[in-house]
């Protein structure tokens, strides 16, 4: 016998009162395929621009700074801007992702972009995301040949463009729309689900030594997000 | 019916620890409740709630031992005890003690639908809003017992009571609700964790710079009378029944017995 | 060979920890702050319990089916390109560890805050084995530098003080200099947490980049997308799982969990009681290793799911705690936790939850103290998200030593002799009256007793209150009513 097998011998004799129960299989597939959320906060239940509003409050609240944009080509600026206001040499690691590529970087010369994962000597990145969460102020970012993961943990100050069409009110929201886009004809969402989901909220952080809160730990000492203004999907 | 008939008659639970530390609160208890419109009777068959046998794990005593309360209470509409721990035994684990016996456990929850704290049978049953006792004027603060807190929601219920007393005055702890360190047998068989618990208590106790510590259950009350005492702390301690029957011309407990 | 246990020497372990003036001042910091966070966040959102209600439901639900359930995960992990390894004790999994590093020729190794791989006594056995093991969370590393055992199940190094962590820094860190002050090496340390913690980060940067393999830990595992989940502050478990060839998340079988949305329930509950945030900085989910197309991620993913005992707690009194998402909240508002710290129940799982689980992981007869250190305040169940009635377990682990006396004889015939006395309602009575009697010969000392024979644990640190003048209510009551003529 294996272990795996043992285990579940012992699993199954645990259930001994429903083990035989035909029903089970379905239920667990039906409970599995539910695409029902189980209870949303209000808070999160409230129209798109109320949604944009408190994703910048939620996420102001945790220290990222955001920069609200009428247009993608006002994104290198405030970019560079950022750079100025921190001392930071202007030097980014970017996203190889079609709307940071497409952006005119070329207009602020001074930057020197390049792009690929997240390396040590890396101080900035700039990323898109996924979505935004307003409920909690978090950022859904997943992997993807255009989209490294190294990027959100690597350097020390993450920027991160998106667009506020991109603002869900809950996580619910947010993982239906992530369904939505691998779910493909002939594959479902989660034969096509990318290696890594991350949920960030805020930048690093850690109270470990006697309970302070320092920013900073690991990841991301700050965060900032360059929000276009695309009003509602 | 008459007026007379229609009179509750409760029984009174005194509980082992008013029994023999303290008197005074089962007749401020009576008092209470006749005052209140109930014939208030005490069962001479009763006994301890079995509860010191219980948290040890010995759950064979335990259930001959509630069999007894069960049986000494069977004839009254209400059984009320001045404990939210004792209370809180009989009403919410003794039906979990007769699983396996049908015909006790249905004595068992018929006794745990009539069993009732003090403070929470005058306020919630009773609909008593007030005591009529002369004014006090006097800052106390209150500690919720864990039993009656956290089993038998005991918590607005002796404010209530105790607000409408004239001149007297309630000052919260920082943390009210924290257990006091008392936990039946635990305060002996972990004698130094338990007083380091009571020491977080007393020092919050005294913080509000109240006259008179009020609570529900002589376990507490007399763990954090000993250790204000110790401390040597001017704070008095007494049951919220006392204070609220009036009945506080014996000496607070810890202090000297006249 | 797991971890050093020493919960049998609770009573012992307790005394100590009541002197250790550092322990008392990091107590303060989970009693209070930490504890309160948890009230205002779980205040703020109206839906709070009812949201614990439904992670009750969600886990209630997988533990009836929880063999389906960790097959579909099995077979989605298997169709991401991931691997599983089933181990049913810990040294199976240490040994279904070591052999994967050693596939990988692996000498460093980081690692993300696990209590799994505390359970399992990874760390020790890996370097016995010639590999390092690195902890990258802040508090693990401070801990693994001092060689001591997690103190908290969420906050390991709680217990030190700023100073011991300078002093630590100081003493395993070549080039720690003061900060800001370039080229001094001698004088006064900085004991700033920012500056102790800018100088980890330096320091493991590196680590992070040569490791050979990153081990993590999981919350959860998702059984609709075969992902692991892993939630931090930090941010160092992702790059302990993102840049190393190999990843290794180490986990245990009741971490299942249906779907997304179930997921999306308990995330709410989880981090609002754990540290009163909303949410926690990174929650992850990984499923398989790096895709072609990826330009970074692990070429190897592997899942290390460990029994440990935990199938046996099925369909037992035991199984509620199969529920526990590791929160620690009912540690951060345990009065017997506050007042002896994690490391006195002497093994990984403290406070309430390991009171009531460490007996069946490392004995009864070694944990015997654990559930019976508790004053069953009700505190524990109170705030546990999920509800998992800890007291009534603690109170069932003492039946169980009861029956099995497995209790010290003295401690056993005395609550026998009470209850034979507590089933005659006379000799109960007669008891009490002897008791007071007793009482009352022994003299008191101005309405109390500064010191009791058999009840030294009270006296030593509290006086006993002497009972009132006269004797029991219930005699009393009697003489009273014949003379009103009321008595029943
Ligand atoms: S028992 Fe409950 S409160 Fe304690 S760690 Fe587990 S889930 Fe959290």
């Amino acid at each position: 016998m294996t272990s795996r097998d043992r285990i579940f011998a012992t699993l199954r004799a645990g259930l001994k009162h429903t083990v035989d129960d035909p029903a089970r299989p379905a239920a667990v597939a039906e409970r599995i395929n539910r695409r029902t959320p189980n209870l949303v906060p209000q808070r999160a239940q409230i129209p798109h621009a109320e949604q944009v509003a408190l994703f910048t409050a939620k996420v102001e609240a945790l220290t990222v700074t955001v920069d609200s944009v009428p247009a993608e080509q006002d994104v290198p600026g405030k970019v560079a801007d950022y750079l100025a206001r921190h001392n930071l040499p202007s030097q980014l690691r970017v996203a190889p992702d079609p709307l940071l590529q497409n952006l005119p970087w070329s207009e602020r010369p001074m930057l020197q972009v390049d792009y690929g994962p997240g390396r040590s000597q890396d101080l900035v990145s700039v990323t898109p995301a996924f979505a935004g969460i307003a409920e909690t102020g978090t950022l859904m970012l997943h992997s993807s040949a255009t989209t490294p993961t190294t990027l959100h943990f690597v350097p020390d100050h993450h920027i991160v463009v998106m667009k506020e069409s991109q603002i869900t009110g809950s996580l619910e929201d947010a993982f239906a729309r992530l369904r939505d886009k691998l779910g493909t004809a002939d594959k479902s969402a989660a034969e096509n689900w990318p290696r890594t989901v991350n949920f960030v909220t805020g930048p690093s952080r850690t109270a470990d030594i006697e309970g302070v809160p320092v920013l900073g730990a690991h990841g991301p000492r700050r965060l900032h997000i360059v929000l276009i203004a695309d009003g509602t999907p | 019916m008459s007026q007379i008939d229609a009179k509750p008659r409760v029984a009174l639970f005194v509980t082992c620890l008013v029994d023999l530390f303290r008197p005074s609160v089962g007749f401020a208890a009576i008092k209470l409740m006749e005052d209140a419109g109930c014939i208030v009777e005490v069962p001479e068959a009763q006994v301890c709630c079995g509860q010191p046998a219980y948290n040890s794990g010995d759950r064979k005593d335990t259930a001959a031992i509630a069999k007894q309360v069960i049986e000494a209470f069977e004839d009254y509409d209400y059984v009320v005890a001045p404990s939210g721990s004792c209370g809180g035994m009989i009403k919410d684990h003794y039906p979990a003690l007769f699983a396996a016996d049908s015909e006790w456990q249905r004595r068992a929850e018929d006794l745990s639908g009539r069993m009732h704290e003090l403070t929470s049978f005058l306020v919630d049953v009773l609909k008593v809003q007030g005591v009529q006792t002369a004014p006090q004027d006097v800052k106390i603060t209150y500690h919720d017992s864990c039993s009656g807190l956290r089993e038998l929601g005991v918590k607005g219920q002796p404010r209530a009571l105790l607000d409408s007393i004239g001149g007297l005055e309630i000052v919260e702890m920082q943390t009210p609700e924290t257990c006091c360190g008392f936990g039946g047998t635990f305060c002996v068989k972990y004698g130094e964790v338990s007083t380091d618990i009571v020491s977080r208590k007393t020092a919050d106790i005294t913080a509000t710079g109240a006259d008179l510590l009020l609570a529900g259950d002589m376990g507490c009350l007399l763990n954090m009378a000993g250790k204000l005492k110790r401390e040597g702390s001017a704070v008095q301690v007494r049951h919220v029944a006392e204070v609220l029957a009036g009945m506080t011309d014996l000496p607070a407990i810890g202090e000297e017995q006249k | 060979m797991s971890m050093q246990i020493t919960a049998q020497n609770f009573e012992a372990n307790a005394k100590k920890a009541l002197k250790d003036p550092n322990l008392r001042k990091a107590m303060q910091i989970i009693g209070g702050p930490m504890a309160s966070r948890r009230v205002e966040t779980a205040r703020e959102l109206p839906e709070f319990e009812a949201l614990r209600d439904e992670g009750v439901k969600i886990k209630t639900h997988v533990l009836k089916h929880i063999d389906l359930y960790l097959e579909k995960f099995e077979q989605q992990l298997t169709a991401r390109g991931g691997k599983l390894h089933w181990c049913r004790t810990s040294r199976e999994a240490r040994e279904t560890i070591l052999a994967l590093c050693r596939s990988r020729n692996a000498k460093l190794v980081t690692k993300g805050k696990s209590m799994v791989t505390e359970e399992i006594g990874l760390n020790a056995f890996l370097e016995e084995h010639g590999i390092t093991p690195v902890e990258t969370d802040l508090g693990e590393y401070i801990i693994q530098l001092a060689q001591e055992p997690p103190s908290h199940i969420i906050g390991p190094a709680l217990h030190k003080t700023r100073e011991q962590v300078a002093e630590l820094f100081e003493e395993h860190h070549p080039d720690y200099e003061l900060p800001n002050v370039p080229g001094v090496k001698a004088g006064p340390r900085s004991t700033e947490p920012q500056v102790l913690v800018t100088e980890a980060r330096s320091v493991l940067r590196d680590t992070y980049f040569k490791a050979d393999v990153g081990i993590t830990g999981a919350n959860f595992l998702i059984a609709e997308t075969g992902a692991t989940v892993i939630v931090t502050n930090e941010g160092n478990g992702d790059l302990t799982q993102s840049l190393p060839k190999m990843h290794i998340a180490v986990s245990s079988i009741e971490k299942v969990i249906p779907n997304l949305e179930d997921l999306s329930t308990i995330l709410r509950i989880l981090a609002r009681s754990a540290t009163g945030q909303e949410m926690s900085c990174y929650t992850t989910l990984s499923c398989g290793p790096k895709r072609p197309e990826d330009k970074d991620g692990p070429e190897e993913f592997h899942v290390v799911l460990v029994d440990n005992g935990r199938s046996e707690m099925l369909g037992t009194e035991l199984e509620p705690l199969l529920r526990c998402i590791r929160c620690g909240a009912c540690m951060n508002n345990c009065p017997v936790y506050h007042s002896v710290g994690g490391h006195a129940y002497g093994w990984v799982y403290p406070g309430p939850i390991g009171a009531a689980l460490d007996p069946h992981m490392i004995g009864l007869e070694t944990a015997r103290h654990l559930p019976n250190a508790s004053t069953f305040c009700g505190k524990c169940e109170e705030v546990c998200p999920m509800r998992i009635p800890l007291p009534d377990i603690m109170r069932w682990w003492r039946e169980q030593a009861h029956e099995k006396q497995i209790t010290p004889p003295l401690q056993r015939w005395g609550i026998e002799a009470w209850a034979f006395a507590a089933k005659n309602p006379w000799l109960y009575r007669l008891g009490a009256r002897v008791a007071i009697g007793l009482l009352n010969l022994l003299g008191k000392d101005k309405g109390k007793f500064t010191s009791l024979p058999l009840v030294g644990g009270w006296t030593d640190g509290r006086d006993f209150p002497a009972p009132q003048s006269g004797s029991t209510f219930m005699s009393q009551y009697k003489k009273k009513g014949q003379k009103s003529g009321v008595t029943k």
